[in-house]
């Protein structure tokens, strides 16, 4: 049996360094002051489609990531680790996109690739922390899906059993084949990238990345090898490409709007013990809606 | 994210080095490889650019998975049942990641699954693995044991066996014995003929083997029934999957506690010969353990780095008397000496590895066809090189480890003796890289002959003869007086004609020449590199001068009647 897997990757800041200046006055994020990296997250979904690839031989792994010109690197990072190919959304139109708009995307480049087992994401982007794309490409493909996969224990008979975290443990759910499964930071870790496949794809560039090194007429480096072989073209598809609505696209596809963006500064206060009586309890609840801590 | 390459741009300087495209073009016989597998250089930039590449993957796994799973590793360490070991939790996870990372078989042609890098990007490997967990890097640089089998093994040898440790397999070499430890002649395994079954078979106990149950061990055993010496000696090739050697037990270490030393027991286990009967021990284990030394001063080096790191973040942020310890003189004389020392030990390092670059790959070229007279000069010259640097570079590294890792216990003062800090599971690690693949004593008795015919003294010369910029001149000029002191007790002591008083002041020649030949290499990188090296040649000169110094007084004032307040 071989599985067509698509694998869904964001190129993020790594929020893991923000600093003062890690936003800009205008409320964006200072991209130069936060390094791009692969979604972590995206990286255990990555390990669990490898690992599909390993038990299953003859299986394709795809990596479907939107972004600029520069996130071709993800690509890239697909293919140092093990998967077979990727596709790089980029077009101005997909600019400014929120989850719905996202998934907008992903979902008609998904039926553009056409032939799909499972496609697999990571639970959720350190940049906005919505964890909506996942599911919003499924309900928009109108597959099944799950979310917060753990580890995928089988795929047989065209269904596949996954093992999925839940609060104070783990539950064992199975539905069939295609489907779209997100996966938790608490996954198995990516696999490192291999010495041979690093030497094989270094020089695998997008359509932007070669333009910005030629653009002073300088000679594309090794030029030739990219006629010799294909593989080195990352494969960019615009709006067009994807036979896209372009008003579904980027911000005009984007009902979110962000109004204000406020840096917040967590400051430790005096803490509180409550007995747990069932008044203490309803005060509490009544005194955290009223500051808008929940609600 | 920890990277320990790219932390340290002292190995992509090495890296760099102009030696590298004499190497590259010879490893790669011209780069023939492109058009047969995807991952092969197309030239020379791009070849360095897949080494730098390929080190930054093993920096990313030694810095984030092996040196987090150090600690665990060393209070874990191996376990025994069955007359198997099993590897500590870390160990396992470790190995998993290098293999799946495909840092296995790193020098071996592209033919057998290798990436047929040359051996000084893979020795920076072993560096950098080291850095992070020594005793780890034990059982992961035991993958140049396939070295030896691809020079000595036959081509169904070749095609059996390569592709096994590219594939990740680990390896072994098992030498020595309980009467048979620096003395390898006093080998008394015993190998038979079996006709039956047409293979041979090994029979007796080996010990202190490091990684005793790998998958693929080369052995030396005694194959001619009667003989006692070293030509009596072959060696083999033992397969796990055959059976027949059990792990009697694992020794209990002062260090490198990852890392398996195996007792093990041969009961009539198959193995099959390794090129000819006889040439055992004086030719490849010889071979094997050249490789192995290379690979411990690689260990060594690794070590210091470790000491130095770990010595100067303490130093930084221990306060005392109201400011950081690293402002004290006391103190920071410590730290710019273990600098200097592993900035030292390193040129010293990646220079011998680079000698032996070139004449193993021309080595392996006269496999395929006759060399030109030309590259025949050129093998003789490095292989001599080689053979005169490795055990300058084995000896004197494991000893810079040591002394780095007792300073960087006394930078940490009374902390340094608890067991939550790293630096005493450094001391530990470096306490075994002076004694085993040949103590440091014994390193001195292969280098020794190399003083007394001139060959390091030539060596210096020549470094010395090369021009140098007007700001290193002084130096220079103080390396020239080290060097005519080295030479002066070389010519004083030959002089004297007593082997004895030779061997008693063997050590001292030695260090003279290490630290002549050091200052030498140190000052031609700082002359490339000032950002990253002028302080260390500054001090590293000052600590040489003072060591020549030393032993100058002492071998001059030394009369050979005094050898009798020496002996028993």
């Amino acid at each position: 049996m071989s599985l067509k897997i698509v694998v869904l990757a964001k190129q993020v800041p790594d929020t893991r360094c923000v600093g003062k200046d890690a936003m800009n006055a205008d409320g964006t994020i200072n991209r130069a002051a936060l390094p791009a990296i692969f979604n972590p997250e995206d990286l255990n979904a990555l390990e669990q489609a490898l690992r599909l690839k390993d038990t299953y031989p003859g299986s394709t792994v795809t990596v479907l990531t939107m972004g600029p010109g520069r996130a071709a690197e993800i690509i890239r990072e697909g293919l140092y680790r093990g998967a077979d190919n990727g596709y790089l959304l980029t077009d101005r139109a997909f600019a400014g996109a929120d989850t719905l708009a996202t998934s907008y995307a992903l979902a008609t480049a998904i039926r553009k690739i056409g032939e799909y087992d499972i496609i697999v994401g990571g639970r959720q982007a350190i940049d906005g922390d919505t964890a909506q794309v996942g599911p919003q490409v499924a309900e928009k493909l109108g597959l099944p899906q799950v979310t917060y996969v753990e580890e995928i224990e089988e795929v047989k008979d065209g269904r596949i059993r996954v093992k999925r975290h839940i609060d104070g443990g783990v539950e064992t759910v199975e539905g069939p084949l295609p489907i779209v499964l997100t996966v938790n930071g608490s996954a198995a870790p990516c696999r490192p990238r291999n010495a041979k496949l690093v030497q094989k794809y270094k020089r695998a560039l997008g359509g932007q990345e070669k333009a910005a090194l030629t653009k002073d007429g300088a000679p594309l480096p090794y030029a030739d090898l990219y006629e010799q072989r294909p593989y080195l073209n990352i494969v960019e598809w615009s709006v067009a490409d994807v036979e896209g609505d372009v008003k579904q696209c980027g911000l005009s596809g984007s009902p979110t709007k962000v109004k204000k963006i406020e840096n917040i500064i967590f400051q430790a206060k005096e803490s509180k013990t409550i007995s747990g009586s069932d008044a203490e309890v309803e005060n509490l609840i009544v005194e955290l809606l009223a500051n808008h801590t929940i609600g | 994210m920890a990277n320990y390459y790219t932390e340290r741009p002292e190995l992509k300087f090495h890296l760099n080095n102009e030696m590298m495209e004499r190497i590259c073009q010879l490893k790669e016989r011209d780069y023939r490889d492109k058009d047969e597998f995807d991952y092969a250089p197309q030239d020379y930039a791009d070849a360095l650019d897949s080494y730098d590449k390929v080190l930054e993957i093993t920096g990313e796994i030694t810095g984030e998975i092996v040196a987090a799973n150090a600690e665990g590793v060393d209070q874990e360490g191996p376990h025994h049942a069955g007359g198997r070991v099993e590897y500590a939790s870390g160990t396992k996870q470790n190995l998993d990641a290098m293999v799946k990372a495909g840092l296995n078989g790193m020098t071996m042609p592209r033919r057998f699954g290798g990436l047929n890098f040359p051996i000084t990007p893979y020795t920076m490997c072993a560096e950098i693995v080291a850095q992070a967990d020594a005793g780890f890097g034990n059982i992961w640089s035991l993958q140049d044991c396939i070295e030896t089998l691809y020079e000595f093994g036959n081509e169904d040898q070749h095609s059996r066996f390569i592709p096994r440790i590219c594939a990740g397999e680990t390896m072994s070499m098992d030498l020595t014995e309980p009467d048979a430890g620096s003395d390898l002649q006093s080998v008394m395994l015993k190998a038979t003929f079996d006709e039956a079954n047409n293979c041979w078979r090994l029979n007796g106990v080996k010990r202190f083997i490091t990684n005793g149950d790998a998958n693929l061990h080369l052995v030396l055993a005694r194959s001619e029934a009667g003989t006692k010496d070293g030509r009596g000696l072959s060696m083999f090739i033992y397969d796990k999957n055959d059976g027949g050697v059990d792990v009697r037990r694992i020794e209990n270490k002062l260090g490198i506690h990852g890392s398996p030393t195996c007792e093990l027991v041969y009961k009539n286990a198959k193995a099959e010969l390794c090129g000819d009967r006889k040439l055992g021990l004086i030719k490849y284990v010889m071979a094997l353990m050249n490789g192995a030394r290379l690979g411990i001063a690689a260990q060594s080096v690794g070590l210091s780095q470790a000491a130095y790191d770990e010595a100067l973040a303490y130093a930084k942020d221990r306060k005392q008397f109201g400011k950081a310890i690293i402002e004290f003189p006391a103190v920071y004389d410590m730290l710019s000496t273990i600098k200097a020392k592993l900035d030292a030990g390193r040129a010293l390092l990646y220079q011998t590895a680079r000698y032996v670059d070139i004449y193993k790959a021309l080595d392996d070229i006269a496999r395929e066809r006759k060399l030109t007279p030309e590259e025949r000069q050129e093998q003789k010259k490095y292989a001599k090189l080689a053979d005169a640097f490795t055990p300058l570079a084995k000896g004197m590294n494991s000893e810079y480890a040591n002394q780095n890792a007792y300073d960087c216990i006394q930078v940490h003062g009374g902390s340094g003796f608890m067991m939550e800090y790293a630096c005493q599971r450094i001391y530990r690690d470096a306490r075994i890289t002076s004694i085993y693949e040949g103590t440091t004593q014994l390193q001195t008795v292969a280098a020794i002959r190399y003083v007394t015919n001139g060959a390091y003294a030539a060596t210096l010369r020549e470094f010395e003869a090369q021009p140098v910029a007007p700001q290193y001149e002084a130096c220079l000029d103080r390396i020239r007086e080290m060097t005519a002191k080295f030479e002066a007790c070389t010519n004083a002591v030959k002089e004297a004609q007593n082997q004895e008083l030779l061997d008693f002041v063997a050590r001292r020649l030695y260090e003279m020449a290490a630290v002549n030949v050091m200052s030498c290499l140190l000052l031609k990188d700082a002359e490339k590199a000032p950002e990253l090296f002028d302080k260390s040649l500054e001090v590293y000169v000052n600590y040489a001068e003072a060591e020549v110094e030393k032993h100058f007084n002492f071998i001059r004032k030394f009369k050979a009647e005094a050898l009798e307040s020496y002996r028993k």
